[in-house]
């Protein structure tokens, strides 16, 4: 039991000192994952960090500029936009999570059953992403929502549907360089199940390249959950969210920038900071990529 | 040559093939009654069973599939239920306006995006070289819908300088849109061509042709770049993809007249068989760009020319 302990603190220092020797070589990793963490915390603390609650109107306090009631200003419904950024964050990340958890889902099982089964099971497969590749993922998420109905869950849906053939690509490919490998071989001669090869032996071993992409996708999905809001076919009003934010300032933005520039910078900030941890991942993960 | 364009184009047939299926499923998954939608809601029952019958409505799936597909392989998508008019002319009239922006924003990211790269690349670490990949991932990160309004209030309306939305009336109208169409694109290409300049540029040949004397200036465009434009020329190909989504989205802002915008005013109307002739017509534009990308990568490396001629 002592030892056991041991070896597991031991294994914990070690984790974190490559943790940190990671951060410090890459400084953009380090700056993103901070950015990411305060706002993941302001997500989900949302209540207790937000000033207002989010869809709380003064119509006596509309459209007003930045000030120190109102530190981001104010909507049209006199709402406070500082608030609804936070809350929209919640939105944003979750829409994020759910779609790339359906993509991860459901592309990395089809990648892992064409990778392992090959002959017919990878044709299909290959022949469905190539299918789900003809469209470019926004516009094949676009369709999606046009026929489920504009909605914040047929977006995660929609988006999610879109993100599948990456992560069947990445999935396959990985898998196809482990299943090579000598450990998988022994297993299957010792007798193991095809189960327990494949989730024991090879799914562990394949998944730094999926792990990068989950960190890149959050950021597209998070993008491309915004842009179907700011068409309006996403979550609907009073929900804040900040592309349904930017689509509903676009008429005040002559009175009110902040309206609109405050919204956007959240996105962009966010998804700059995935951006960041995701290529400071693929650097650490993958060595042969220098760039 | 003309063989592996053939073959390629042989293969794009089961991909649109599979596409089909997905269009369909826009109008077959719809929730409500396509004849409702299409006729209103107080129309006769008798009308209603009629255009029912017509459309094949009361078929099974797979045959009502069979009939549509007959219908979309002529280009007849049926007619808008908006307007009423033929949606291929729809689509039609509003397509040049899309692959004009399209077109304008792709030069654009070429023109901006290869010579930045290549200077970032021939300077590594230096200043040039660091603004543009801030830059770079900045323009990655920057939502179009976003990017469109911030322009829009800078240029249109707190300078005045440029109109905030339309397209006829001169070259004032295609900059903004152009602009935030083509941005994602610049930082996609600059960040590739640095990529695979700066791979290129510590190859032998390269180190040979140094060693020659070959003048500075020849060296990187003429035997760096020329091997460097293989993955470059793949990623301007799958930037027009991003484009085309882009698209929907910049014409949203600007009101330009294109089929992004009749693809999002159609979905909000419920108006499916506009909005699955916009989504075939999408994904026909992307398979030719995908086309010609993989036919200009094969003319541009020796190897694959020599394989397939």
């Amino acid at each position: 039991m002592a030892v056991n302990e041991a070896s597991t603190a031991r294994k914990r220092a070690r984790g974190a000192r490559s943790f940190w020797s990671v951060m410090r070589s890459s400084p953009r990793m380090a700056i993103g994952s901070v950015v990411l963490l305060i706002i993941v915390f302001a997500a989900v603390f949302a209540e207790v960090v937000s000033p207002y609650p989010p869809n709380q109107q003064n119509l006596r306090a509309r459209l007003q500029p930045p000030s120190a009631e109102h530190v981001l200003g104010t909507d049209h419904f006199g709402r406070d936009i500082l608030s609804r950024i936070i809350f929209g964050g919640r939105v944003s990340l979750q829409v994020g999570f759910i779609a790339v958890g359906i993509a991860l889902a459901v592309g990395g099982l089809m990648g892992l059953l064409a990778a392992f089964y090959g002959r017919w099971v990878d044709t299909a497969v290959s022949y469905v992403v190539d299918v789900l590749l003809a469209l470019p993922g926004f516009l094949l998420a676009l369709a999606i929502v046009a026929a489920l109905g504009p909605s914040l869950v047929n977006v995660m849906i929609a988006v999610g549907i879109a993100y599948i053939p990456q992560f069947a690509r990445i999935t396959r490919s990985a898998v196809l360089t482990v299943i090579e490998m000598d450990y998988v071989t022994a297993a299957q001669a010792a007798g193991s199940g095809d189960n327990r090869v494949m989730f024991k032996h090879v799914v562990p071993n394949s998944l730094s390249p999926v792990i990068v992409q989950v960190t890149l996708s959050l950021a597209g999905a998070i993008l491309s959950a915004a842009g179907l809001s700011f068409l309006g076919l996403g979550a609907q009003p009073p929900t804040a969210e900040w592309g349904s934010m930017l689509n509903s300032a676009r008429q005040y933005i002559r009175d009110a920038h902040w309206a609109v520039t405050y919204p956007g910078l959240a996105i962009v900030v966010t998804v700059l900071a995935l951006n960041m941890v995701g290529d400071g991942l693929r650097d650490a993960l993958d060595p042969r990529r220098t760039d | 040559m003309l063989k592996y364009i053939f073959r390629r184009i042989i293969l794009l047939i089961p991909i649109l093939f599979g596409v089909t299926i997905i269009v369909f499923g826009i109008m077959f998954l719809t929730p409500g009654d396509a004849a409702i939608l299409m006729l209103g809601e107080n129309a006769p029952q008798a009308e209603l069973e009629a255009l029912r019958e017509r459309l094949g409505l009361n078929e099974p799936a797979y045959v009502q599939y069979g009939i549509w597909l007959g219908r979309v392989v002529q280009l007849d998508f049926g007619r808008s239920i908006r307007s009423g008019r033929p949606v291929t002319r729809e689509v039609m009239a509003r397509l040049p306006a899309t692959i004009e922006l399209a077109l304008l924003a792709t030069l654009l990211s070429i023109a901006i995006g290869v010579p930045l790269g290549v200077l970032s690349a021939t300077r590594p670490n230096s200043a040039v070289d660091h603004v543009a990949t801030v830059a770079a991932f900045g323009g990655l990160a920057m939502p179009v819908f976003w990017q469109g309004l911030v322009l829009i209030l800078v240029f249109a309306v707190a300078l005045g300088w440029l109109p905030p939305s339309g397209r006829l009336g001169g070259w004032q109208y295609y900059i903004l849109p152009v602009i935030t169409l083509g941005t994602s694109a610049i930082a996609a290409i600059t960040r590739m061509t640095r990529a695979t300049m700066l791979e290129t540029l510590s190859q032998d040949y390269v180190r040979t042709a140094r060693s020659k004397g070959v003048h500075p200036r020849s060296m990187i465009y003429r035997h760096a770049l020329r091997n460097a434009m293989i993955p470059i020329v793949t990623v301007i190909g799958l930037q027009f993809g991003a484009l085309l989504s882009g698209a929907v989205i910049t014409e949203t802002i600007f009101s330009w007249p294109g089929i992004g915008r009749l693809a999002v005013d159609s979905i909000r109307s419920k108006d499916f068989p506009t909005v699955q002739g916009v989504v075939m017509v999408f994904a026909l534009l992307y398979a030719l760009v995908n086309l010609f990308t993989d036919v200009l990568y094969a003319y541009l490396d020796p190897r694959l020319k020599t394989r397939y001629s």
